[in-house]
């Protein structure tokens, strides 16, 4: 019966630790964000500058998003696979941690799982996903940045972002590009990453990116991503109105397979005012009827 | 839940009562059917049969249609669910309907409730269960089912609470389902009372005194997702009591009580994922160790370790061990004949994942090893993606052993490759 005395032992510890664990206050949100534009001061953005208020722009816009996610996955052939899903953000930072949920309608086989990541740009995510057959959730590793997120040419970097550091950035030129104005930005890995060198077109007056390509170690291009629709989304009423300039479809395609990944988001809702404790085990495993119906 | 001997007429009532559900509830906006026609198949690679009214070449051969309905409400945070499979076992060429869930769930509050017939998986390992005590079905699993099959659905009541101190899971289950274990019908296995022919199958009955409990409460400390488990009930798999240790003509499988106290684990880690969890198996009909038909209590523990390899590559390793406690007690009342334990059993896990072509084919490989016993359980296997609905999956189970009595070593003859296809709608 030792055994026991010392699993008894063990678990009052536990439940000890439980009754004394604080959450970290999460920090104060600005109010009232706004979309950023061009600097107003005049004065020139660095490559780097640039490229993080395109990351802010693109991943961090407005506090929190909800949006219907079609992705089109097209073979060489022009055979096509289809993921439908729902995806919220909520930012705890500007530019800092991050949260997503992520809820899957089709295909049948992955009909009710659940993505979670909780990002940080410091440090590796935690990821969760919910299996619903056997009622389970599991940590899952993070550490596969480069790996396609669910079969598409996307990556898992590509849809939560890449840390800014990560990269050393130069303004190649300022050009127009499929009628928008845009910055040029070379950015050269500097750490492990899918590709070794990024060239961005990025929007002088929204800095959306509106064109990317992804260079190989072979110096060959091998995959590009091209804004094909931006959309004002409005939020708040009457003088408080802001729109929200946003990607509602892009394409990822891989130029040497000929594989293609077409994103189409429909009915993007920002500043819901998500919670913190909606990116939990109990949502995913009980997402309310009005995020996924 | 599973009956036998269903007159295919009653199953053609049931789709003829649902199809037109299906029909309506796609225009319906509160309901929704889907599910999937599945083909799954085992034959033995071995070249031997087992004797018996079963006696073939398959270990599994059946066809299920998979119908999976739920309706929810606009107004109130509520929904119900019916998930059930018609199958048609060809072996044997029979139809059952296995009802996988089916339940009412209500939300108010910090409180969620699902009252019914649920799955549920508890714990941290990877095919290795210390606080998972909910029931099993390893007929599936030694046979290539696909690994929901695994679970059974339990009839019972759920309370979910939550908050940010702690979140606590509570079951209520009044009625016993022992675990689904391989028979002689269709396996070749370990039965130290082969010999004997008669037998007999006591279980807890359904009174108020034998409902199970099973309490998890859990919370994130700093980066860990930690959990402690509390479980009251009964061993799911029977131990058996012959009417006389020499010279047996009846025995009995029963279900001796049994409570566990256990933790869980896991972090993100070593770049990866680090997980751990604890058990103390509580066998309350032999706290002293000394009845031969009743196991003795044990702590088990396993830590296991998860790593990305390359890009669509992963990797999983696991140690697992049980202690018996009482050892001696249960060496001086072992009846002589039989089989020993060891005091110290373990196991080895190896996996490795790999998916390819935009996640269109995967290729997997599981692997237990026992030190301890000197057997092992191979499973390869291959999946392929025809399409969004049509996917195929290729494997084998490979048993091997040093002794025929050992939990991967006595299905030795029952080496198997399996085919599972399946069309989603």
């Amino acid at each position: 019966m030792r055994t026991k005395t010392y699993f008894v032992a063990i678990l009052g510890f536990v439940l000890c630790s439980f009754a004394f664990a604080q959450e970290a206050p999460s920090p104060d949100k600005p109010p009232g964000k706004e979309p950023e534009t061009q600097s107003s001061s005049g004065a020139p953005l660095s490559a780097k500058a640039i490229i993080e208020r395109s990351q802010r722009a693109f991943y961090y816009a407005a506090d929190d998003m909800k949006a219907s996610i079609k992705m089109e996955l097209v073979d060489k052939d022009g055979g096509t696979r289809t993921r439908v899903m729902t995806m919220l953000r909520l930012d705890e930072s500007e530019g800092g941690n991050q949260k997503y949920f992520i809820y899957f309608h089709e295909p049948g086989d992955v009909r009710r799982m659940v993505f979670m990541v909780w990002k940080y740009p410091e440090k590796e995510d935690d990821r969760w996903l919910f299996i619903p057959a056997v009622d389970l959730i599991r940590r899952i590793a993070a550490d596969d940045k480069r790996s396609s997120f669910v079969g598409s040419d996307f990556t898992y970097e590509d849809v939560s972002g890449r840390d800014v550091s990560a990269d050393s950035h130069t303004l190649l030129r300022e050009e127009k590009t499929a009628g928008h104005d845009c910055f040029v930005v070379q950015s050269t890995s500097k750490t492990a990453a899918e590709y070794t060198k990024r060239v961005s077109w990025i929007e002088k007056k929204t800095f959306l990116p509106i064109r990317e390509e992804y260079f190989d170690a072979q110096e060959q291009l091998f995959r590009v991503f091209t804004a094909d629709r931006i959309e004002s989304i409005t939020v708040g009423e009457g003088g408080n109105k802001t729109g929200w300039p946003t990607v509602t479809k892009r394409t990822m395609k891989n130029i040497k397979t000929g594989h293609r990944t077409e994103v189409v988001l429909n009915s993007v809702t920002y500043n819901l005012e998500l919670k913190d404790d909606d990116f939990s085990e109990r949502r995913m495993r009980r997402p309310p009827s009005s995020w996924i119906r | 839940m599973r009956s036998k001997d269903i007159h295919p007429a009653a199953i053609l009532f049931v789709l003829l009562l649902i199809l037109p559900g299906v029909a309506f509830g796609q225009n319906n906006r509160n309901v929704d059917i889907n599910g999937f026609l599945m083909g799954n198949f085992s034959g033995r690679t071995t070249g031997q049969r087992p004797n018996g009214d079963e006696s073939s070449d398959f270990l599994l051969a059946e066809e299920r249609l998979r119908l999976d309905a739920n309706a929810w409400s606009e107004s109130i945070e509520a929904s119900a669910r019916v998930k059930a499979d018609f199958v048609h076992d060809a072996i044997t060429n029979e139809f059952d309907i296995d009802i996988r869930e089916a339940y009412i769930d209500y939300t108010t509050g910090d409180f969620d409730f699902r009252l019914g017939r649920q799955i549920a998986t508890w714990g941290v390992g990877d095919l290795l269960f210390i606080n998972d005590v909910f029931p099993k079905n390893w007929v599936a699993f030694l046979s290539g089912m696909p690994l929901e099959y695994l679970k059974i659905g339990m009839d019972g009541f759920r309370t979910r609470y939550s908050s940010n101190i702690v979140n606590a899971e509570l079951f209520v289950i009044p009625f016993f389902e022992p675990d689904n274990l391989p028979t002689p019908d269709r396996f070749f296995l370990f039965d130290a009372f082969a010999q004997v022919p008669a037998r007999d199958e006591e279980k807890p009955a359904a009174t108020y005194g034998n409902t199970e409990l099973a309490l998890r409460l859990y919370r994130k400390i700093s980066d860990i997702d930690v959990s402690i488990y509390a479980y009251r009930g009964f061993w799911r798999t029977p131990s058996m009591r012959p009417d006389n240790f020499v010279s047996p003509t009846l025995v009995t499988a029963f279900y001796p009580a049994l409570s566990v106290y256990g933790m869980s684990a896991q972090e993100s880690a070593l770049g990866g994922v680090l997980s751990f969890e604890a058990g103390y198996y509580d066998s309350r009909d032999d706290e002293d160790g000394d009845d031969p038909e009743i196991p003795n209590s044990q702590a088990r523990f396993l830590v296991g370790y998860q790593r990305q390899l390359w890009q669509d590559a992963s990797l999983g390793v696991q140690y697992y061990a049980e202690i018996m406690e009482d050892y001696s007690a249960y060496r001086n009342s072992s009846p002589a004949g039989f089989p020993v334990q060891k005091e110290y059993q373990d196991v080895v896990t190896f996996r490795i994942d790999k998916l390819l072509e935009h996640q269109t084919w995967k290729l997997s490989m599981m692997c237990f090893y026992s030190p301890a016993d000197n057997d092992y359980l191979l499973q390869p296997q291959v999946s392929y993606k025809f399409s969004d609905n049509l996917a195929a999956t290729l494997g084998a189970n490979v048993f091997g052993g040093q002794r025929d009595w050992t939990s991967f070593g006595q299905f030795e003859k029952d080496d198997n490759v399996y085919l599972s296809v399946r069309y989603d709608f």
